[in-house]
């Protein structure tokens, strides 16, 4: 049924991105294929792999953005993935009940036995999410890594998606958005997590956290004349401490 | 977008099936049709040839068509859904009409059932245009007029069949004519409408906004995720040459409305006979091939706000 759940969901189950922290290795994009290549939505079909103009379905693309001008601008990597969100419109228009979004966590998936392709639920979708896959002739999306959370073969320490578990400076984070005390929602929080496009009205489950600002030049406090300037290495401070006695 | 043939032929086709129906419909229902009496029949089956080719073209694009049955149970929340189920209440109920208009001239009952064709045809083009119309990433297709230039132009594609095939059966009246060419002066309008609308607004969706770093300053893309194309870029990136979609607009304005508004003219200057069935079957062609333009337009010129993630500065 692609209506969405009447009521909304106990747990809304997603991922907090922190734009500060992201480096832009794409380790989430390629540990997301991986995994993903061998998961519920497999195959992530590749054309031409090894061609000149390689193309496939992938779940996960990190772009990178210049914001501002000068010295006040940032470079941002940006990761890109499905933000199951609460006002899901690829559910809504989908003819064969092919995307659903599960009423238990929020998560939105597509049974590709009912799909037909019809390439309505990417267009419906304003954040590029879903992805034809060509040779299946059927849509594919993020799944949040389904087969990972709930995955009692798995250790539990790994029951999360494959893009959390690869993130080497920890710029992902996976929890329950409905749960105020969770440590996703406390961190969406404390930083500031905002939605993408929210003037659409989705209203995605996945937050962001804006890149902290740097501090502006006039707002670092100026050394106080004749004020010893602190070297920042720990033998630099020790020099200064034996010539300041 | 990306402008899918399949889906151009479908919408232009089955508009002007579906146009042709609404108009014989109304005409049964209140006692108007040709003198005669295979007229209307002919109209009817060659209405039907343009909505079945239409739909039947309409499944082309998709990537699993024997599955395209499973399209008419989500009518609930799906347009495209709702399509496909009064596409098919339609039909049966189409082909009934035309059973009776053709072999049971004397009975009634079919005559009532044209109102129910008429509102049948109006509402499969309806749920098409909302189709379109729902879609809130897509602003030039998210706008007041998509629904009724779609409403509009499939009723003045199916007054021009309506009146070439009247009068290869006999001859047309001045007040068809003249209705005629009120649709058509009707349809120009909303289309040149909808063209002013799109090229004056603008998405609410920004760089800033799909990024959230609009608080930093203006964004701008510094590399994008992939070096080659990707689907997204193949079906959402399509872009038209701004140039080239100044000359096509005027290419539909001239053979969808101007052509076939001055060969009706000279139809009904001509009265009726061989040339006045001659000249609305070249109307009727040109306005096909103007709306197919249209149609090309429609999706060509449409922006997708996941270009704002590929560097598009607005969409």
């Amino acid at each position: 049924m692609t209506s969405l759940p009447e009521q909304p969901a106990q747990r809304r189950l997603g991922l907090v991105i922190d734009l500060d922290t992201c480096v832009g290795c794409h380790a989430c994009a390629t540990s997301c294929k991986e995994w993903n290549m061998g998961g519920v939505a497999a195959p992530l079909t590749d054309l031409d792999p090894y061609g000149a103009k390689p193309d496939g379905v992938w779940f996960n693309r990190v772009h990178g953005f210049e914001a501002g001008e000068g010295g006040a601008g940032r470079t941002v990597h940006f990761p890109r993935s499905c933000l199951h969100c609460e006002n899901a419109a690829c559910v809504t228009v989908c003819p064969t009940g092919a995307s659903y979004k599960r009423a238990e966590d929020g998560i939105v998936l597509v049974n590709e036995d009912l799909c037909i392709g019809c390439k309505l639920c990417s267009w419906a979708c304003p954040y590029g999410a879903r992805e034809f896959d060509e040779a299946e002739g059927v849509m594919k999306k993020c799944t949040l890594c389904v087969d990972r959370i709930y995955n009692e073969t798995l250790a539990e320490a790994d029951r999360k998606p494959a893009c959390v578990m690869a993130c080497p400076t920890g710029a992902r984070h996976f929890g329950d958005l409905a749960d105020e005390g969770s440590e996703v929602s406390r961190l969406v929080a404390a930083r500031g997590g905002f939605d993408l496009m929210p003037e659409l009205d989705y209203r995605p489950t996945n937050k962001y956290l804006p890149p902290r600002m740097n501090a502006s030049p006039a707002a670092v406090p100026p050394a106080a004349a004749g004020e010893a300037i602190r070297p920042e290495s720990k033998f630099l401070q020790w020099v200064d401490r034996l010539f300041s006695r | 977008m990306h402008p899918a043939y399949s889906v151009i032929y479908f919408t232009v086709a089955s508009g002007a099936g579906y146009g042709l129906l609404f108009l014989l419909g109304l005409q049964a229902a209140f006692d108007l049709l040709p003198v005669n009496p295979w007229s209307a029949p002919a109209s009817g089956l060659f209405a039907l040839a343009l909505v079945t080719t239409g739909l039947l073209s309409s499944t082309l694009h998709l990537g699993h068509k024997l599955r395209a049955w499973r399209a008419v149970t989500q009518w609930r929340s799906s347009w495209l859904s709702r399509e496909g189920v009064l596409a098919l209440i339609g039909l049966p109920v189409a082909v009934a009409f035309l059973y009776g208009m053709a072999f049971q001239n004397d009975a009634g009952w079919w005559r009532a059932l044209g109102l129910a064709v008429a509102m049948l045809s109006a509402l499969t083009v309806h749920a098409t245009a909302m189709i379109y119309a729902s879609l809130k990433p897509i602003r030039h297709w998210n706008n007041p007029l998509t629904v009724p230039g779609y409403l509009l132009l499939a009723l003045a594609s199916g007054g021009v069949a309506d009146l070439a095939m009247d009068a290869a059966f006999g001859s047309i009246t001045l007040a068809s004519g003249l209705l005629g060419l009120a649709l058509l002066a009707a349809g120009i309008a909303v289309k040149r409408g909808y063209w002013r609308s799109v090229d004056a607004g603008e998405a609410a969706s920004s760089p800033e906004s799909a990024t959230g770093l609009g608080a930093i300053g203006k964004v701008r893309l510094l590399e994008r995720p992939h070096t080659e194309e990707n689907y997204l870029l193949k079906e959402m990136g399509y872009q038209v040459a701004r140039r080239h979609a100044t000359r096509l607009r005027l290419v539909a304005q001239v053979l969808g409305f101007l052509v076939p508004a001055l060969a009706l003219a000279l139809a009904l200057l001509l009265g009726g006979g061989g040339l006045s069935a001659l000249a609305l079957f070249l109307a009727l062609a040109a306005m096909l091939a103007g709306l197919l333009v249209e149609r090309w337009l429609f999706f060509a010129e449409a922006k997708h706000t996941v270009m704002l993630y590929y560097g598009a500065g607005r969409v």
